[in-house]
């Protein structure tokens, strides 16, 4: 029988089926971080329980770290306590640990795939929503709640309804692949699916649109399959992931046998059949930016702010959000995109802090300097990231252009560290959500990719950046 | 957990689309360690002013309220982070039910495992629940609405429903499948991290 890649990753991890009940899977891979993890301790703990496949489970610490110098103690107390609670959690559960000073260290999405750890046809999961990134290496890859992450410590499975198939059918070719980015393209998928077009189903993006694209550019379209409420994103792993997983840190040792398997295994039957499907055409995708509060509410660069009911079409709930969203964000409708002004630039998060989306950036910034006016920030993924971004001399070129150049972490993408907005403050970012308050109570964040990032900090408002290459 | 039990409670209207986790629970507030003690950051950037003064013109403000254990609300509710957080406070804040015409995946299954009942509905039924404004019964073993003279029947995954009613823990469910476990792992291809 024809099976998609997801049903074939499913079905080859069920542990228990029985009918009309939840099966349950068996997870190949468990992230941690300290956010969403010290209560899950705290239960193993209190029922004498241990956990069961320590060979299987990694943690890092992301969201609360300084990006700042990290020689010196820390200011904000409870981060302190979090991160200190994480790292006795580890000792005593015997977990290994990329720490604070750790080399390894940086967003978890991040440091998965670069260290080798995320596998093809593989179960990933962490108490984090964005583990939807590393389906770009044909993972079924899935954020999960802090019970759950305790369930999967204490019996490496999780009990799951079978969620539904969705083909995202990418064709065409982009018009100037460097300025219209895989970013533009989930942005442009998310504004006509919406934000709860993928509930209760798992994204599998294929077709020649997507192929075309590097690892890199697959993360930035898995990472942000949440925003279109969806359980996980997925694309087929080809000769770029077997390359980008070969030889790094923890790529198994038997990984020619592996690839050979996956190979043969991993990929949509011919005439499998999908619950859903969505077709896009890329060429017709021009830069975008959010203008709402949520990943929705998004427009083309060359656009307008629309109005609530242009936005909305008849829809009194999407009209009513819309009206509440232009308030929030002190916008007026039939505004150019290209009139907004900004205050902060972030160019980081697992959205769109890899390397090469650090080297796009300073293409742009390169021998410019950022407008007065703004102020901004280049947070790397991870550590590695940043040493890899600094042999190539990217950190000297954003801080010639007056950008700060930071440690990693998830930083102003959800500002639990001192990384935030002041109320009122308008931000590019490269991030992945434009929720109220995400970056900052009051702040107000207009997602875009890190070329648009990086054109609009140095013009001091949004700019199509195709005009610039 | 406790077992969840029938509940007698007037509904708090709360006709917001989209509600995304971190307005429910805002970042500053993820730093706890414990699952206890949330309820008072609930809704923190809209209860409250820069001052940290109540909003009065905001629902859960409203001392009509006070008691209510039921939220009702509109489409695609809970979406975005993962955080259980957001779970935590809204118990923590006296809601047991939240009734809603969708959810987001993550916090709907959150929600089951601290004892909320989250409950789909048409938007229709829900219009006709929000008119009533006295006390309405809700029953999860019949699986029944009562308002007045009408009542509405909800549907709910059998298995969940157990679960809550009898307070059980998933864990310990789980590990009565331990055999199936091992079977599982030593007859598939599970590849350790640190081979």
């Amino acid at each position: 029988m024809s099976e998609t890649l997801f049903e074939k990753i499913w079905n080859s991890h069920v542990v228990v089926e029985r009918e009309n009940e939840p099966s349950l899977i068996y997870i190949d891979r468990h992230l941690i971080h300290e956010v969403t993890s010290p209560q899950a301790f705290d239960g193993l703990r209190a029922n004498h329980r241990t956990v069961r496949r320590r060979d299987l489970t990694v943690a890092t610490i992301d969201h609360n770290v300084p990006t700042t110098d990290r020689s010196l103690p820390m200011i904000d107390e409870t981060s302190s306590i979090q991160i200190k609670t994480l790292e006795k959690n580890c000792k005593d559960f015997g977990i290994k640990l990329f720490g604070i000073n750790d080399p390894n260290q940086g967003i978890v999405h991040v440091i998965g795939p670069q260290l080798g750890i995320t596998l093809p046809g593989s179960t990933i999961v962490c108490g984090d929503s964005h583990t939807s990134t590393q389906g770009a290496f044909g993972a079924f890859a899935f954020g999960i709640g802090t019970s759950e992450v305790e369930h999967t410590l204490a019996t490496q499975t999780l009990w799951l309804e079978k969620p539904k198939t969705f083909e995202i059918l990418a064709t065409g070719k982009r018009k100037n692949p460097f300025a219209v980015t895989s970013k533009d393209i989930i942005l442009s998928i998310i504004k006509q699916i919406g934000t709860d077009g993928g509930t209760g189903h798992v994204l599998e993006y294929r077709g020649d649109a997507i192929s075309d694209l590097s690892m890199e550019q697959r993360m930035t379209i898995c990472n942000m399959s949440i925003e279109a409420g969806s359980r996980a994103g997925l694309i087929a792993p080809d000769e770029k992931t077997f390359d980008y997983l070969n030889n790094r840190k923890y790529t198994p040792k038997n990984y020619d046998e592996l690839v050979d398997d996956w190979k043969n295994n991993l990929i949509s039957d011919a005439n499998s059949k999908f619950d859903k499907s969505f077709t896009i055409d890329v060429n017709k995708i021009e830069p975008q930016v959010s203008w709402g509060t949520n990943p929705a509410m998004v427009s083309d660069v060359t656009g307008k702010i629309p109005t609530p009911e242009e936005f909305g079409q008849n829809n009194e709930i999407q009209i009513e959000s819309a009206k509440k969203a232009l308030l929030y964000m002190d916008l007026k409708p039939d505004t150019p995109i290209v009139e907004i002004s900004i205050d902060r630039v972030f160019i980081g998060s697992c959205t769109n802090a890899r390397l090469e989306d650090l080297k796009d950036a300073a293409e742009i910034v390169k021998g410019k300097a950022i407008n007065s006016n703004v102020c901004a920030m280049v947070v790397p993924g991870s550590q590695m990231v940043k040493l890899e971004a600094e042999k190539l001399g990217l950190d000297k070129i954003f801080k010639d252009a007056n950008f700060e150049w930071r440690e990693s972490g998830c930083s102003m993408c959800l500002g639990m560290n001192p990384d935030i907005l002041k109320p009122g403050e308008r931000c590019a970012s490269t991030s992945n959500r434009n929720f109220e308050g995400r970056q900052g109570s009051g702040g107000r964040t207009h997602l875009v990719s890190p070329v648009m990032a990086a054109a609009s900090a140095i013009a001091g408002h949004f700019v199509d950046v195709r005009e610039w290459c | 957990m406790k077992p969840f039990t029938k509940i007698i409670s007037i509904i708090t209207p709360f006709d917001n689309a989209n509600v995304d986790t971190d307005q429910i629970i805002p970042k500053q507030f993820l730093k706890l360690i414990t699952k206890s003690g949330f309820g008072k950051f609930l809704f923190y950037d809209w209860r409250f002013d820069h001052d940290g003064q109540k909003k009065s013109d905001f629902i859960l403000n409203d001392p009509r309220y006070e008691d209510s254990q039921i939220l009702v609300t509109n489409e695609n509710f809970g979406c975005g982070s993962s955080r259980e957080h957001a779970v935590w406070a809204l118990k923590d804040f006296g809601f047991n039910v939240i009734i809603s015409p969708s959810f987001a995946d993550i916090f709907y299954s959150n929600c089951f495992k601290n004892g909320i009942l989250p409950i789909i509905l048409d938007i229709e039924k829900i219009k006709k629940l929000l008119q009533y404004a006295d006390k309405i019964e809700l029953d999860l073993a019949s699986q029944k609405i009562t308002f007045g003279d009408e009542s509405i029947i909800f549907k709910i995954d059998s298995h969940r429903k157990i679960r809550l009613l009898e307070g059980l823990d998933d864990i310990d469910l789980t590990l009565k499948e331990d055999e199936k476990i091992e079977y599982f792992e030593k007859n598939s291809t599970i590849v350790s991290i640190f081979d």
